[in-house]
């Protein structure tokens, strides 16, 4: 085999479309993480977002509608991770962790509840994938690149981004120049929720039409690796989505095709990303309060 | 006419009235020095003024007209802006990025005009004579800029009162000198300014009227013109307060601390020690002199074990401890007074306790087995706090919450308790008042008397003048010269600070005299 053969023109595509689902949940990790919530709940956001997509579809006949329950469902789980994360002040991996499982187990329960049968919801009707018009999942994914480009015209070039940037650098300097330390942190986080979610919708009503459980497999975390890899920024992260899209697609292309086992392909975004932190690759700094509860009376 | 007035302000905060019935007035085009020992609760007064704490009760007058200050907004919009004793700024954005925001010149509602701000910001900053790079990032420029910057951003809010907690404790002498410029400049322009400061000469140089905090509370006020330095001192501290300690000659022992042709490197990998050789003897206090950035730092990290030597010997009372984990080297005997308290000093979130045995935590009678003996951790710190006049609420008092004076206190009780062979003490008595500068530095000449070994780093001049037996001048990274402790003169030592070998000294006086003439001055005033 010639080893040109494996980069083709649906190589490109592939990736792109494996990249997606990591664009729409790295971004929104960076809302929260860049306002100073660790955000390691994507992975649970997502199934929520793919798990409503599938229900709000399946009911109402339009995927619009699913797209709408995609984007509540996400605001509901951002909330509820900024409530335990910013009023309550709980360790936020371990909020975070606890809505993973929270996510994990109430969609498997919900499944034979809504559909009557359990494991993976029935095929829709519909699915962006099969539509021809611009109801097609190339929406979903120009809006992608899109939200790259307005996140990064947004934390850097206006008022709201660079207040953004302080809450997650240093709360209290913020707070000293009036700026509203939770309220900041609460939108970002929800923002975080409802794209994490879109990217779970591209998952189940984009791409597969049915939502099964545990679907998302693990690309919350990949996101979040990818954010990393990206050093916290809109472009560095689109950078890493794509990469390791392109990994999780050069992975099943050279399986067979080459002695590598492919599980160690798959371990590359992860390898990746702690020679990432390790500093390696450059410096990649968290922002300074991300993860640190903000205390306003503490001095 | 009164710009602020604020009348009977009570602040409690849990154990402790931080402010009780406070009453005072600043009247414009006044630079008000507010001063008071360490957690008599002129911070806290401030944060009241601007937003950040509410009062239990008071009443504030804002150019006479009563007022609620319930958040930082309110404050700005009154014409009051802070530069808080640990500055509010935000070290990865640029120095204009810091000083508009939450205030940002927008386009469009949204998108800020990085061009007008910068104008707006040098405007200003011409205006003031207030010296900036306005593209620089936070992080690379120095705590003189960064002070500038604070100022900065309270005038672009259009504050005509300002307020400055403790804004020269971590400035050099040249600095401050700017900064007192700048503060006249201010009120020519029509500005009025509170100034916390511990420096009494300060005090005199700068202000028009004192008022003085003593536990919470106002004990007094007086025009700078028409009071005494020590005057002021005993009104803080109500006792008298001797500003030059008396020192006994000792006879030096033999030699304790032996640091040979020790170089290292600075967290940047560059170079920061080239070869550094002395000791100290039993008995002795040996001072480090230097501009700020000289290796001092390195230095003291390096014999404490903190970083690593690259080349060279450091060794105590003759056996080696060269790049020895810390523990074993405290272990040998060495006693540490870091310069940065909060970073390697203390556990903010530990109790005043805990705090006290955190050399000493695994040994008995603190630890049984693997368990902590809290009833001997409890003796021993309700012992310490009286003695060393601890001022907490309690034993169990998370240090976080106590004021920066007191935090040092723990530190230097902890450290001086364990009776050290060598006590290396950075910046003993930074931001501490004059009664607690006058407590330490007699506790560092009771270490002497007793015949232990003391190495003193600090960037006060005066300081290391009054305590040294002798005086070694360091200066990128190598020591420069030495100078014994009654030989030694401000212009002596700031001459070789900026780099004039000790024997050259006579020949090149003239060249080096030029760049250090600041220090002089500033000691005359
Ligand atoms: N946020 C807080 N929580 C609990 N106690 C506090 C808090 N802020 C201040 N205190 C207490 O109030 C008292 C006054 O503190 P404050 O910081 O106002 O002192 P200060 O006069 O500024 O002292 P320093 O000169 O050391 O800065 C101290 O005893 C301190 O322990
Ligand atoms: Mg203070």
């Amino acid at each position: 085999m010639n080893i040109l053969d494996i980069f083709t023109w649906s190589l490109l595509t592939v990736t792109i479309t494996k990249a997606i689902p990591l664009i729409y949940a790295g971004i929104g990790g960076l809302y929260s993480e860049r306002s100073g919530v660790v955000n390691i709940c994507l992975e649970g956001i997502m199934l929520a977002g793919a798990f409503s997509a599938v229900v709000c579809t399946h009911f109402t006949g339009n995927l619009w509608f699913g797209l709408a329950g995609a984007i509540i469902a996400g605001t509901f789980m951002g909330l509820l991770h900024g409530v335990l994360s910013i009023t309550f002040k709980v360790n936020q991996i371990v909020g975070g962790t606890a809505i993973n499982i929270f996510a994990a187990g109430a969609t498997e329960y919900l499944i034979p509840i809504v559909f009557g049968k359990p494991g993976a919801t029935p095929p829709l009707a519909f699915t962006f994938e099969r539509q021809d018009f611009f109801l097609s999942k190339y929406f979903l994914i120009y809006m992608a690149f899109l939200l790259v480009g307005l996140t990064h015209i947004f934390l850097y070039k206006t008022s709201y981004g660079l207040r953004v940037r302080a809450v997650g650098e240093h709360p209290k300097a913020a707070d000293t120049v009036g700026i509203n330390v939770y309220l900041t942190r609460y939108l970002c986080v929800i923002m975080s929720g409802i794209f994490a979610a879109i990217g779970g919708a591209y998952l189940s009503i984009g791409e597969s039409g049915l939502f099964s459980k545990g679907m998302t497999a693990n690309r919350g975390f990949i996101a979040l690796a990818a954010l990393i890899f990206g050093k916290w920024t809109p472009l560095g992260t689109l950078g890493a989505c794509l990469f390791f899209g392109f990994c999780d697609n050069l992975q099943s292309t050279l399986q067979g095709r080459v002695p590598i086992p492919s599980e160690f392909m798959l371990m590359i975004p992860y390898v990746l990303t702690i020679v990432a932190i390790a500093g390696v690759v450059g410096r990649s700094r968290p922002p300074a309060s991300s993860g640190v509860p903000y205390d306003p009376s503490e001095r | 006419m009164k710009v602020v007035e604020m009348m009977g302000i009570t602040k409690e905060f849990p154990g402790i009235k931080a402010n009780e019935n406070v009453s005072f007035h600043l009247n414009k085009g006044e630079i008000l020095a507010l001063v008071g020992e360490n957690g008599a609760g002129k911070s806290t007064l401030m944060n009241i003024l601007y937003g950040l704490y509410q009062p239990e009760s008071g009443e504030i007058y804002i150019q006479e007209k009563p007022v609620v200050i319930k958040d930082p907004n309110t404050a700005i919009s009154l014409g009051i802006g802070m530069v808080h004793q640990h500055f509010m700024l935000i070290p990865p954005l640029t120095v204009t990025e810091n000083i508009i925001l939450g205030s940002e010149p927008v386009d469009g509602g949204i998108f800020i005009n990085i061009d007008k701000a910068s104008r707006k910001v040098k405007d200003i900053s011409e205006q003031y004579g207030l010296k900036i790079d306005p593209f620089a990032r936070i992080e690379s420029i120095s705590v003189g800029m960064q002070q500038r910057v604070e100022i900065l951003k309270t005038l672009y809010r259009g504050a005509e009162i300002l307020i400055l907690d403790e804004p020269t404790a971590v400035l050099t002498p040249q600095e401050i000198k700017e900064l007192f410029t700048i503060m006249r400049v201010l009120i020519e322009k029509g500005k009025s300014i509170i100034i916390i400061t511990h420096k009494l000469d300060e005090v005199k140089e700068i202000s028009d009227r004192i008022v003085v905090l003593r536990h919470g509370k106002i004990m007094g006020e007086a025009l700078t013109s028409e009071v005494s330095t020590s005057q002021i001192a005993s009104m803080m501290v109500g006792r008298d307060v001797v500003f030059r300690i008396k020192k006994e000659t000792i006879e030096p022992g033999e030699v304790v601390l032996d640091v040979h042709n020790v170089t290292a490197c600075d967290d940047r990998g560059l170079p920061a020690l080239q070869g550094i050789t002395f000791n100290v003897r039993a008995g002795e206090i040996v001072g480090i002199a230097g501009v700020d950035g000289n290796g001092q730092t390195e230095l003291v990290e390096a014999i404490t074990g903190l970083r690593s030597v690259k080349s060279g010997k450091i060794s105590l009372k003759g056996k080696e401890i060269t790049n020895l984990p810390p523990r074993k080297i405290i272990e040998t005997g060495l006693g540490h007074i870091p310069e940065d308290r909060h970073k390697r000093g203390l556990v903010l979130n530990f109790s005043v306790a805990e705090n006290f045995v955190l050399m000493e935590y695994y040994k008995s009678p603190f630890a049984k087995w693997i368990n902590l003996s809290y009833r001997a951790i409890n003796d021993f710190a309700q012992k310490l706090i009286g003695r060393f006049d601890v001022r907490t609420p309690g034993k169990e008092t998370l240090v976080r919450s106590l004021s920066g004076g007191n935090q040092q206190k723990i530190i230097i009780a902890r450290e001086i308790v364990r009776n050290p062979n060598i006590l290396i003490a950075s910046q003993p008595t930074r931001g501490l008042d004059v009664g607690a500068i006058e407590f330490v530095q007699e506790n560092l000449l009771e270490q002497r008397r007793n015949g232990k070994a003391i190495l003193l780093v600090s960037l006060e001049l005066e300081e290391i003048m009054n305590l040294s037996d002798r005086i070694l001048v360091i200066y990128e990274g190598s020591i420069v010269g030495e100078v014994s402790g009654e030989e030694a003169t401000r212009d002596k030592i700031g001459i070789m600070m900026t780099g004039v070998k000790g024997e050259e000294e006579k020949g090149e006086k003239c060249v080096g005299a030029e760049t250090v003439l600041p220090f002089v001055q500033n000691d005359e005033l």
